[in-house]
């Protein structure tokens, strides 16, 4: 079973307002986030949820939830590590700060820490290339990154 | 110096709006808008020249005045999606200055008698959701948003939206798509937007950047605007320089800056001393130039001419330490893992060049896939359905031209390379 808690229903309420009435389908990915948010990933009772309040089907969910990067379908860490790989990274040498969080974190990109804390991913473009190398944990940019910042910032999340 | 979009942009809490109105004369540019129809306002920034900073360069003016008459409602879509790989000045603007975007959204709605409009910003602006909507919030308390604003009889309201990881979502009709719930897949156009957008309705969409230049042009006039720049190119452009320089950085240039500029005065020259070997003026979807072409002024028509674009304003350098085949795979990767699927040339394209930049990258290429590379782009070039094709065959046909010798260095001479097809 999955039931939106009563802080994301105070943030439905809000996001329903955003859109036409016979329109909310609108609110899909706002949605989505939130039970994300949630659960750490999106779970198919949430989608089921989602899709009774939006008048859709949970396949329909399915097929709009996996057509974006951002949403998970399985299980994640605690935190997502993500690096960018992308052109003014790889130019700044993104190549060895995945290595170093690898071997850190004794994971390969894709994997989680066996106590469910990290996930490492690789990640396109965040759009903070003046400031690479980059690196957000659960959405939170982290710039300029070198060896020692990773050890600093992973070590500030509990 | 002439700042327009980054005036007092390091100001102190500029994101509340009292320092904003205290510093910047903030909204103070909606009494001069209100006092005009709002065709006057379509006109006058007609007028300045001013032309989208979100990659294709089309007029504002032009667009605003092709939207459909007399349908309403009209949505406006701030394109806050910021993915082409290099850029990053929208979110500068966002985060440091949140209100020039609303007052610029403001103005915007005003000239094309828009009652809602949303921002939609990249799901990874996730930090930003809760700025935007408190700057949001203030201004509405302040009554510049809501109904009957500063009683002109005028409403608008203005709504946050996140994406959640799709580049192709910065497309105009793919924005609007995922807007209203679906795949952020394109849709055909024509209709354009102006015509049928945002719940099938006439629709605005401009960059932030754009938009973040409305209000400078309403307070100091059409002429002050187009004094800046050069014939065809006006106003001042967020550049962000990225890569191999010393000083890497969103700077605001007027258009017609020397390239060679921008690298070597603004952005501090190569690091540690080495030589500039190619640069990549307008964001990844721009074809690479050499450093032979670093002199070409940065405006839309000179960029074009040395067979480029200015795209979305990212000028990322590449020095002579990098091959840049290893760059033009990095950037196939790109496209292939962003392509929606819709269209085959660009689902099946892009994998091929992925599949075989990492043959050559490895060292297992032939000269023979050189060739294979460039028909692939050729079968790909204005034969898919939207601009993303054309976008993932630019770094790579362009690394081909000018660096054959890099192709050289990994898989040996390309002179006995045989013409595909041939047995
Ligand atoms: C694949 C693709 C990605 C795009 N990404 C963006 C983007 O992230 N931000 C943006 O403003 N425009 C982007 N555009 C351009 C938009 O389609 C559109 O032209 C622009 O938002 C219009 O605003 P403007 O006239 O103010 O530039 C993209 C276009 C394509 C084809
Ligand atoms: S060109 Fe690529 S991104 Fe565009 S519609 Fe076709 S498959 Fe989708």
């Amino acid at each position: 079973m999955f039931a939106f808690n009563d802080t994301s229903e105070t943030r439905i309420k809000k996001i329903m307002a955003k859109y036409p009435e016979d329109r909310k389908v609108s609110a899909l990915l706002p949605l989505l986030t939130l039970a994300q948010a949630q659960e750490g990933y999106v779970t198919p009772e949430a989608m089921v949820e989602i899709g009774q309040r939006l008048d859709v089907s949970p396949a329909y969910v399915e097929s709009v939830c996996t057509f974006y990067t951002m949403y998970y379908t399985k299980p994640v860490g605690k935190y997502v590590v993500k690096f960018c790989i992308n052109i003014s990274c790889h130019l700044n040498g993104c190549d060895n700060l995945m290595e170093y969080a690898e071997k850190k974190l004794g994971i390969k990109e894709g994997e989680t820490t066996p106590d469910k804390k990290f996930t490492l991913l690789k990640e396109e473009c965040l759009a903070a290339c003046t400031e690479a190398p980059v690196m957000q944990v659960n959405n939170k940019y982290h710039v300029n990154m070198t060896p020692e910042k990773i050890d600093q910032v992973l070590g500030s999340y509990k | 110096m002439t700042e327009i979009l980054f005036k007092a942009i390091n100001t102190p809490n500029l994101t509340s709006i009292d320092v904003y109105e205290q510093t910047l004369d903030g909204y103070q540019s909606l009494k001069k808008a209100f006092e005009k129809k709002p065709e006057e306002m379509v006109e006058l920034v007609k007028a300045s020249g001013l032309r989208g900073r979100g990659g294709a360069g089309f007029p504002t003016g032009l667009k605003w005045s092709f939207l459909a008459k007399d349908v309403f409602p009209r949505y406006l879509a701030c394109n806050a999606d910021e993915s082409e790989p290099g850029t990053c000045k929208d979110r500068e603007l966002i985060m440091k200055n949140p209100h020039l975007l609303i007052e610029g959204m403001i103005l915007c709605s005003y000239a094309c008698q828009i009652e809602t409009g949303y921002l939609y910003m990249r799901g990874e602006f996730w930090e930003y959701e809760e700025l935007m909507d408190k700057a949001i919030d203030d201004a509405y308390a302040k009554g510049y948003l809501g109904k009957n604003i500063m009683g002109t009889g005028f409403n608008l309201d203005l709504y946050t939206h996140m994406g959640a990881g799709a580049y192709i979502c910065g497309e105009e009709s793919a924005l609007l798509t995922s807007l209203e719930g679906y795949r952020g897949e394109p849709r055909l156009k024509p209709p354009f937007p102006a015509v049928e957008g945002l719940y099938g309705k006439p629709t605005i969409v401009n960059n932030v950047e754009t938009l973040c230049a409305i209000p400078f042009i309403t307070r100091n006039g059409p002429e002050a605007y187009s004094a800046i720049g050069t014939e065809k190119s006006k106003g001042t452009k967020l550049v962000s320089v990225s890569g191999h320089v010393n000083k890497p950085g969103n700077y605001e240039i007027p258009l017609g800056t020397p390239t060679i500029d921008l690298i070597e005065k603004y952005a501090g020259g190569i690091r540690n001393g080495n030589k500039l070997k190619a640069f990549i003026p307008g964001g990844s979807s721009v074809p690479m130039l050499p450093a032979s072409k670093a002199d070409t002024p940065y405006d839309y028509e000179s960029l074009m001419e040395a067979g480029t674009m200015l795209g979305s304003g990212a000028l990322i350098v590449i020095d002579d330490t990098a091959n840049v085949v290893t760059e033009a795979l990095g950037l196939a990767h790109f496209y292939m893992h962003e392509s929606c699927g819709k269209c085959t040339p660009c689902r099946e394209g892009t994998r091929w060049m992925y599949q075989i930049l990492t043959d050559i990258n490895n060292k297992q290429g032939k000269p023979e896939q050189v060739e294979l590379l460039s028909d692939i782009c050729d079968n790909m070039s204005f034969k898919c359905f939207c601009p993303l094709g054309d976008a993932a065959v630019a770094p790579v046909i362009s690394s081909i031209k000018y660096f054959p010798e890099d192709y050289e260095e990994l898989i040996g001479s390309m002179k006995t390379a045989q013409p595909v097809g041939t047995p």
